[in-house]
């Protein structure tokens, strides 16, 4: 910090005057971000205990029993049980909701690499070895991310119907990749442009072939960046409702569909359904703080460094 | 950037594939760079661009699947119906209420939290984990979890929380909230602004830190004011963050499905766009009608994209310029 000063006495004659608040001068920094702020920290902690507190109440609860749920005031004390997940997983109704579970993995996992597969040379083409116009072929992909998913699920749906693909897990996959594939180009993008050029021109004139090129060069510096664009991929796979909800059924349903069919509404069911939603919301949180350090670079679609 | 990779890539090229002509050299080196992009650009086009001219077909014509006998063509007449019909007009400005009250609810508090964890204290990598734990909770067992968990007026925790502070000063009698059946709009509000503030914290809190320090240290060396410092210096330059994060939750909330349908049903005029277009097909089987909701949305995403691209295009030139 302190070396950077020195430039302080230039900058005064160029900075307007808007900034210079009065005659009080201080010699010393009070922004200092290396310097520890209790005041903003209590406040920080405050509100991240907040934020945080309906996914601590919700864990909570899911280890309760029904009764102790459903108390006001909360009964925070009692007791822990596993009753929740054995009813999740249905032990006295016998609705399993591992079929769902599977769906959902399946169709997010697939529909992922489909997504890689396809993004990551387009990706190429648009960063590495760019085509002419390659602004707009981007602005393209995201314009078609920007078209709400109810301006084509009708057309989907009757095609669905038409050739017998309604309540089928493939061709969910498949309209899960064209939901998320603008988004990995920009993502991939955004990563591979961190290729650096001399490392290529290098490669080049070391005469190294394209594939080689690719997996000494490209696949170590991209590796992360496509690790994070898959794990946000699958988080955005993972959690859609509205599409499986329309073109899924009995068989092909998946998580979010079974979580929306699950409360009956009759007698206690609260703790039943934190434990639902724990466990259908476990595969994204790992997911989620897998992909931490690169989440804001990915879901900023390489905006944000 | 283009010369630079031009200059790495003709070497070699040459080398491999010798060609007298030069012009077809040139056309074949340009559909070798376009080629690893088709498969992705014909895909999207086959799979979004195609069902929405569909879509636009389907919005000219009168057709309700129960009476597909009566299917004709209707001109504009969805479209009318979709401005003057009572429910859809009410889902049109829903929409823009949800939409436009989420992202800047959530862009302020995400600013607040994110200007906190710029500063440095005990525990802030876990305050930051805490604080991302929302947007990574899946939107449907979120919404289920204010509706059940927090929500309900019996044994919500909100309510709960309320008793035990109202016992706490030995008081029976505490107050008692209902939003769910009395502010219904409110409560799709705070429970979409729960999950997409961490994610506009993240987006700030990535541009606070790329922000220069050295003309911060100079206008406190100048004596300006933290508040000073934060309008003309801090806010500016955040505000293509600000922007982007706008635009992106935008696009997210706009189509926004699931907090409506498990919160509320779409009842209580919280009915947005995609929720009525959803009941209008799916369960009225007014296609054509729900086509035209549909063309709506896109021309109005269209008249708001254009503003936000260009404020993305600014940011991504930058970049681009590599």
């Amino acid at each position: 910090m302190s070396t950077l000063t020195p430039a302080a006495p230039r900058r005064t004659t160029t900075r307007p005057a808007a900034f210079i608040a009065g005659p009080r001068r201080r010699g010393k920094s009070r922004m200092d971000p290396t310097r520890n702020n209790t005041a903003a920290g209590i406040g920080a902690w405050l509100l991240a205990l907040l934020f945080a507190a309906p996914v601590m109440w919700m864990i909570l609860t899911s280890f309760h029993s029904e009764n102790d749920a459903a108390t006001n005031p909360p009964s925070i004390a009692a007791n822990l049980t596993l009753d929740a997940y054995r009813e999740f997983f249905g032990e006295t109704s016998g609705v399993s909701p591992w079929p769902s579970l599977i769906n959902s993995a399946t169709a997010s996992i697939l529909s992922t690499i489909l997504v890689l597969v396809l993004a990551i040379p387009a990706a190429y083409a648009l960063s590495i070895r760019p085509v002419k116009k390659w602004t707009d072929v981007m602005f393209f992909f995201l314009s078609t991310k920007m078209m709400p998913v109810v301006a084509a699920i009708l057309p989907l749906y009757l095609f669905a119907r038409t050739v017998g693909a309604l309540d089928n897990i493939w061709f969910l996959i498949l309209i899960y990749t064209s939901m998320n594939l603008p988004i990995a180009v920009w993502m991939m993008r955004s990563f591979l442009a961190e290729v650096p050029v001399e490392m290529l021109e290098a490669a080049q004139i070391d005469g190294a072939g394209l594939l080689l090129t690719l997996r000494k060069v490209v696949a170590p510096v991209a590796m992360p960046g496509i690790a994070a664009t898959a794990l946000i991929c699958f988080i955005f796979s993972w959690n859609e409702l509205l599409l499986a909800r329309v073109l899924t059924g009995v068989v092909a349903g998946t998580a979010p569909v079974f979580l929306t069919g699950f409360v009956s509404g009759q007698g206690l069911f609260l703790a039943k359904v934190c434990a639902a939603a724990v466990v259908i919301s476990l595969p994204v949180l790992f997911a989620g703080f897998a992909a931490q350090d690169k989440l804001v670079q990915g879901l900023s679609l390489g905006a944000v460094k | 950037m283009t010369t630079a990779t031009a200059r790495i890539s003709r070497p070699g090229r040459n080398a491999a594939t010798p060609s007298r002509n030069a012009r077809s050299r040139e056309r074949a080196l340009a559909w070798a760079r376009r080629a690893p992009l088709l498969p992705a650009l014909i895909f999207l086009i086959i799979v979004t661009q195609l069902p929405f001219v569909v879509t636009l077909i389907i919005s000219f014509l009168n057709w309700n699947s129960l009476s597909p006998d009566k299917t004709a063509f209707a001109g504009l007449e969805n479209y009318a119906t979709v401005l003057t019909d009572p429910d859809l007009r009410q889902a049109i400005f829903t929409t823009i209420l949800l939409t436009v009250s989420v992202v800047l609810a959530s862009l302020a508090i995400g600013l607040g939290l994110a200007l906190l964890l710029d500063k440095k204290f005990i525990g802030r990598g876990l305050a930051r984990t805490l604080l991302i734990a929302p947007f990574l909770v899946v939107p449907v067992a979120a919404a289920l979890i204010w509706k059940h968990a927090l929500l309900n007026p019996t044994y919500g925790l909100i309510n709960g929380t309320l008793t035990w502070v109202w016992s706490l000063f030995g008081s029976g009698t505490p107050p008692q909230t209902d939003i769910l059946s009395q502010a219904p709009m409110m409560a799709v509000i705070v429970s979409l602004v729960w999950q997409w503030t961490p994610f506009m914290m993240l987006i700030l809190l990535a541009g606070l830190q790329s922000r220069p320090m050295d003309t911060v240290e100079a206008a406190q060396m100048d004596g300006a004011t933290p508040w000073a410092i934060f309008r003309h210096l801090t806010l500016p330059h955040l505000r293509q963050y600000m922007e982007l994060g706008g635009l992106l939750g935008a696009i997210y909330i706009v189509q926004n499905f699931d907090a409506v349908f498990t919160l509320t049903a779409g009842g209580l005029g919280t009915a947005n766009l995609p929720y009525a277009i959803y009941q209008t097909f799916y369960f009225a089987n007014e296609y054509g009608l729900a086509s035209a909701a549909g063309v709506v949305v896109v021309i109005g995403t269209i008249i708001v994209a254009t503003f936000a691209l260009r404020t993305v295009f600014s940011l991504f030139k930058k970049e681009a310029a590599r």
